[in-house]
């Protein structure tokens, strides 16, 4: 490749990239306008909310309770070093309450429903489903795009907080039940170490952020994929992939501005 | 579209199981309630409040009675702490305030010890008599010194 050549391909890339974002913006614009204006097609979200949100659940809860059980026994014999075993619950509560809750159910359902959410989209797409709504002049960013987005959003901070709380008792399972730990010492120092304004509400917004990220990213690349059997599947992929990644970018950023 | 309530009621339990759950975090865990009976404020000024922190809790024997509402620089450069306890309890004005340490490595918190006087404390009243906090760093910092000049002292005996 010439250097003029190759000059051209990262100009090219770069026009790609930015007008990528340009019409991810303007999309997640129609889908906030949607969500804003009637109808408001309530029934749609209801059922959206079962499938991202009911389904996830148990995949939610039992990770939940397994990464609470890793950090108890991780948690237990780095802290019985120093002789303080007794914080236990501090430290599993904090990890997962202002880090691991929010993140990894973000990575989980971006896996579980965001890829499920994203080929449903671009299936419909490659079947013309979306073109015969626009034939009945019925809005697909209103009755297909939109449910889908906001049911991510509502379920993503519910989804976090229950992994949380599974975390938290897997902990206590195994800091306290295996372990022979002091329970009420469990629950004290998690009490004492844990404040809402800068851990319960911090862990909160992440998970809303999140939500916003994974509904948005699987909505877009479902509603933009190609109209070939390989899109549909480029589509699942990528949102699991971009939106695996911009979790943990975008949970730096809000760690940063929002931690003491 | 067609009513589904098994769906519905699906959902329905989820969303209520989460904001349950976020209650539980919040109230419980995160504490947003507790104020405990809350309600007669005193002011206590010490020399040094050490990693006193707000929410800090205040006991009598060991009990808990109230909780650090805030911590300010007051007249002198002394630290002023405004502390909120019950206000059912009715304290001799001769009480007494000092700051300590849960354990070697714990928070610090505030032990009240009444007094015999028969006048009450009410609310906004300065707490007389107050004992600082330990400052493990200072106490270890003298030590070391001490120990210092000792070996100095040994070292030169022995030349």
């Amino acid at each position: 490749m010439t250097p003029f050549g190759a000059v051209s391909a990262l100009g090219g890339w770069t026009v790609g990239a930015v007008r990528d974002l340009g019409r991810f913006s303007v999309f997640s614009a129609s889908v906030a306008d949607a969500g804003r204006r009637p109808p408001l097609r309530l029934r749609r979200l209801v059922a959206e909310v079962y499938d991202t949100g009911v389904l996830s659940l148990l995949i939610v809860c039992v990770s939940g309770f397994a990464v609470g059980m890793v950090l108890g026994l991780q948690g237990h014999n780095t802290l019985a070093r120093f002789g303080a075993d007794q914080q236990l619950g501090a430290v599993v509560g904090l990890a997962l309450i202002r880090e691991l809750g929010p993140v990894l159910t973000s990575l989980l359902v971006a896996g579980r429903a965001g890829s499920a959410m994203a080929a449903e989209i671009a299936t419909m797409v490659v079947t013309e489903q979306l073109d015969g709504l626009r034939m009945m002049s019925v809005d697909p960013l209103d009755f297909v795009v939109a449910p889908k987005a906001f049911a991510m959003i509502l379920s993503m901070p519910l989804l976090s907080t229950l992994f949380v709380l599974f975390g938290i008792l897997g902990g206590y399972v195994i800091g306290v039940v295996v372990l022979g730990g002091d329970g009420g010492a469990y629950m004290s120092t998690l009490e004492d170490a844990v404040e809402f304004s800068e851990d319960v509400l911090g862990g909160l917004i992440k998970g809303g952020v999140f939500g916003v990220l994974v509904g948005l990213i699987a909505t877009y690349r479902g509603f933009t994929a190609t109209p070939t059997s390989a899109g549909v599947s480029s589509a699942a992929t990528s949102t699991v992939v971009i939106a695996s990644v911009s979790t943990l970018i975008v949970d730096y950023f809000i760690t940063a501005l929002w931690g003491t | 579209m067609r009513e589904e309530p098994r769906r519905d009621f699906w959902v329905g339990s989820f969303v209520l199981l989460g904001l349950v759950g976020i209650a539980y975090l919040s109230f419980s865990i995160g504490g947003v309630s507790y104020r405990g009976p809350g309600g007669l404020q005193l002011v206590a000024s010490f020399d040094e409040v050490g990693s006193l922190k707000n929410r800090a809790k205040v006991v009598i024997g060991g009990v808990k009675i109230g909780q650090v509402k805030a911590i300010q620089l007051g007249d002198n450069f002394r630290p002023r702490v405004v502390l909120d306890i019950d206000g059912r309890l009715a304290l001799p004005s001769d009480t007494s305030a000092s700051i300590l340490t849960a354990g070697v490595l714990g928070d610090q918190y505030i032990a009240l010890e009444p007094g015999g006087d028969s006048e009450v404390l009410k609310g906004g009243d300065s707490i007389q008599f107050t004992q600082s906090a330990v400052i493990l760093e200072r106490l270890i910092g003298k030590l070391v010194k001490n120990l210092g000049s000792g070996d100095s002292k040994k070292s030169g005996d022995s030349k």
